[in-house]
């Protein structure tokens, strides 16, 4: 089967993610409404007339001489890769600013379709495009597509094989003020005249490209004699450009070149029925989301909303879902007669995956709610409200969002940084996301806040976990402006989407992958650490101790008490002397001044691992050791019994802030540049962690 | 004047674009540049943001920013 190698370019949130899912027919790729969701080339291949179709996503790019990472993504593999055909996605209701991009892409003589996306709004805005006349000026086949309503991509597809066969694309019918036409046809002429041909371009093509100085084109023709009567030719043309444009910059006379022809094909190609003075939604929107006074309140109160509703609705599910595992447990452990076997899979795998399930329905909300701020636009606004405060802590406005991305998972947030385009910024905001807790520290937050707060309070409390975090992270921002990365401020100049009625499908997507994925990590690697944990705190068995505690037992005989306490006191010395108790009570000295016992500390390491484990670590220890009450042998009421308030809250501090999961840790070492940096952040946050949790602990003891 | 001098509700055109080569060219993707004209949208507390419209897209700008770009009101 032949294939075709198909480039998505297009200029940020314009929807080329989206087009390629209704393209492909699958949702495989992140979308969002704002600049910067896809931050690295992806691609998907399917199967489309009998060839292959391999689609290349890349990041959205403003033009072309790109400044930020992810632009350059775009860059070098727009001027370096093989491919056949670039579909250049333009927002249909932003033609002129998108059609700059388009006028550096036609530049590259490669074969180009347009899409106009966005058909439906366009349509409820009153506009009309003349497509007709587009593809006459540009030369290129347009297609007027959505991707929301599937409306042209067919069509598009077709355009997409009909480019590749065809052997050569059509030359354009831009034209430019008319004093630069003149002197590119001075030039053109010239070049004729001297039978003067370089690779495919034409004359008009080398004369447009020696008059905006392509400094590529200028190395080449250093090679050719012909340099000679031709620069006197272009400083005298060049000469009579700047004097119609009342400037030497050469990139300045391009950019209004390439505005007023884009000016002028929106003019001749758009109409529009809106009435100019009018204010549309959005306009009218963000007279109150962004308004001076109300802005920031209104954004503090939707994000206390999310977390009220994250502990409040996200606790009635959980109540059925621990029934229904602890249900679950005895069902299993009553089938399984050998004794081992039975404590791996009842106390080690279902005590530990399942108090990482407890936690779906939280996880749920609070991604439903971070996809509700991605998909709207409200995101950007948020960025926009807050660039003035986070300037004070030597953030950027654009921080915000990794930073929010944060909440969800650090791991697309440390990707997400590449929006940025100052190296200090984005290294400032790498190290302080950790302090932006992530969905897998809540189950350890709900668990101990369930444990010490009463239901009502439970809410406020987590909002104060999460705003806490956050201005924990402000301030060390602060510092390591100050003191590590000093240097030049990053302007602040960021596209304000349009605001979108958030799809339903595209929440559930997001949502349901989300989860899904959750929901894998439970079933895999929590399950392979929660057999590892318990096979640590199940061995080495001490034959010794076990024989005198039967003898004991025996001794007791009908003295059920003290049955009972003797059992206890066997399980607890032997968890004591396993390998797990050996490593937390190794290692628990160093914990010891906050308050942490060793199996919190234990904790504390496994969550190393992934900060679900921090969780189902407590569950496995908690399962198998101390007191067991008859009446209920739920985790929260074991920590209840065991842990101090103090200790509690220093535990909570010290999740908050200590090195994120393995995942994550890597991401950041990659995006950091270097494990160097992995190494600093393991200091920077442990030494923050522990200190913060002893003043903690020293205060509320 | 500059651009942080105008006013919320205001409409201007834009005389120069005064910064360095790197935020200029993303100006200019943005449409702002000599000749465009804008209004000003919204205003953050104490101008550190100003939303600005060019060409029917909206742009946020910090106030240091605005300065440099010199316009004239409408």
């Amino acid at each position: 089967m032949d294939s075709i190698k198909v480039v998505l370019a297009g200029q940020p949130n314009v929807g080329k993610s989206m087009l390629i899912n209704a393209m492909s027919g699958s949702n495989t790729l992140k979308v969002g409404n704002f600049s910067g969701v896809t931050v690295e080339k992806t691609e998907v291949s399917f199967e489309h007339h009998s060839h292959l179709l391999e689609m290349v996503d890349l990041p959205g790019t403003y033009s072309i001489r790109g400044f930020s990472q992810e632009e350059k993504v775009a860059h070098t593999y727009l001027l370096n890769e093989e491919y056949d055909v670039i579909i250049n996605v333009l927002d249909a209701t932003h033609l002129q600013r998108n059609l700059l991009l388009t006028l550096e892409l036609l530049k590259l003589n490669k074969k180009i379709v347009l899409a106009l996306n966005m058909a439906d709004e366009a349509e409820k805005e009153g506009l009309t495009i003349d497509i007709k006349q587009i593809e006459a000026i540009t030369g290129v086949p347009t297609v007027l597509v959505s991707a929301n309503s599937q409306e042209g991509i067919e069509e598009l597809l077709e355009r997409v094989h009909e480019v590749a066969d065809a052997p050569q694309r059509i030359n354009s019918n831009i034209l430019y003020s008319d004093p630069v036409e003149e002197e590119v046809l001075e030039l053109s002429n010239f070049l004729d005249s001297k039978g003067f041909t370089l690779r495919d371009l034409t004359s008009r093509e080398i004369a447009i490209r020696i008059l905006f100085e392509d400094k590529d084109l200028y190395k080449e023709l250093h090679e050719y004699p012909i340099i000679i009567e031709l620069q006197p030719r272009v400083v005298a043309s060049l000469e009579h450009i700047y004097t119609h444009h009342d400037t030497k910059n050469v990139n300045d006379i391009k950019a209004n070149e390439y505005i007023a022809i884009a000016r002028g094909i929106r003019m001749e190609t758009v109409k529009s029925t809106r009435n100019k003075d009018e204010k549309n939604s959005t306009q009218k929107i963000d007279m109150v989301l962004i308004n001076k006074i109300f802005g920031i309140p209104i954004f503090l109160f939707l994000m206390w909303g999310l977390f009220q509703l994250t502990f409040k609705v996200g606790a009635i599910p959980m109540e059925y879902i621990d029934s229904g595992i602890g249900l679950f447990g005895d069902a299993v452990g009553s089938i399984i007669s050998n004794d081992e076997f039975r404590s791996l899979i009842v106390d080690g795998i279902i005590a530990g995956v399942g108090a990482v399930l407890l936690f779906l329905p939280n996880i749920i909300i609070l991604y439903i709610g971070i996809a509700l701020l991605e998909t709207t636009g409200y995101m950007s606004r948020v960025a926009f409200l807050l660039d003035g405060f986070f300037h004070k802590f030597g953030l950027h406005g654009k921080s915000f969002i990794p930073l929010v991305t944060g909440f969800g998972c650090s791991v697309p947030a440390y990707m997400s940084t590449r929006t940025l385009k100052s190296e200090k910024d984005r290294l400032i905001t790498l190290f302080i996301i950790g302090f932006m807790s992530c969905g897998a520290k809540l189950p350890v937050y709900v668990l101990f806040i369930g444990i010490f707060f009463a239901p009502q309070e439970a809410g406020n409390m987590l909002f104060i976990i999460y705003i806490a975090g956050a201005m924990l992270g402000l301030v060390m921002a602060k510092a390591l402006r100050m003191f590590v990365f000093k240097g030049e401020d990053e302007p602040f100049v960021m596209e304000m989407p349009k605001y979108r009625l958030p799809s339903f499908s595209l929440i559930w997507h997001t949502v349901y992958n989300k989860a899904l994925s959750y929901l894998k990590k439970a079933g895999t690697f929590i399950l392979a650490a929660s057999m590892l944990i318990w096979f640590a705190s199940a061995y080495p068995k001490h034959d010794l101790i076990t024989q005198q505690y039967e003898r004991e037992i025996a001794d007791a005989g009908s003295d059920i008490a003290l049955v009972k306490s003797l059992e206890n006191k066997q399980k607890l010395e032997a968890l004591e002397k396993s390998y797990l108790g050996q490593l937390g009570k190794f290692s628990q000295p160093a914990f010891e001044p906050l308050g942490f016992d060793w199996k919190m500390t234990v904790a504390l390491e496994t969550g190393l691992a992934a900060k679900e484990v921090v969780v189902s670590t407590l569950g496995v220890l908690y399962a198998i050791g101390d007191e067991v009450d008859e009446e209920s042998s739920s985790l929260a009421k074991q920590l209840k019994d065991n842990v101090s308030f103090a200790s509690a809250m220093a535990f909570i501090v010290f999740v908050m802030i200590y090195l994120p999961c393995l995942a994550a840790s890597m991401v950041f070492a990659k995006e950091a540049g270097g494990y160097k940096y992995l190494a600093y952040l393991f200091v920077f946050t442990t030494v923050t962690a522990w200190i913060l949790s002893f003043i903690t602990y020293r205060i509320l003891i | 004047m500059n651009l942080s001098e105008l006013k919320k509700g205001d409409r201007a055109t834009i005389l120069k674009v005064d910064t360095d080569e790197s935020l200029k060219s993303r100006l200019v993707s943005f449409g702002v540049a000599r000749g465009s004209e804008l209004t000003i949208e919204a205003c953050s507390l104490g101008k550190q943001t100003i939303e600005i419209m060019v060409d029917d897209t909206l742009i946020g700008l910090r106030g240091e920013e605005a300065e440099k770009i010199e316009v004239k009101k409408l």
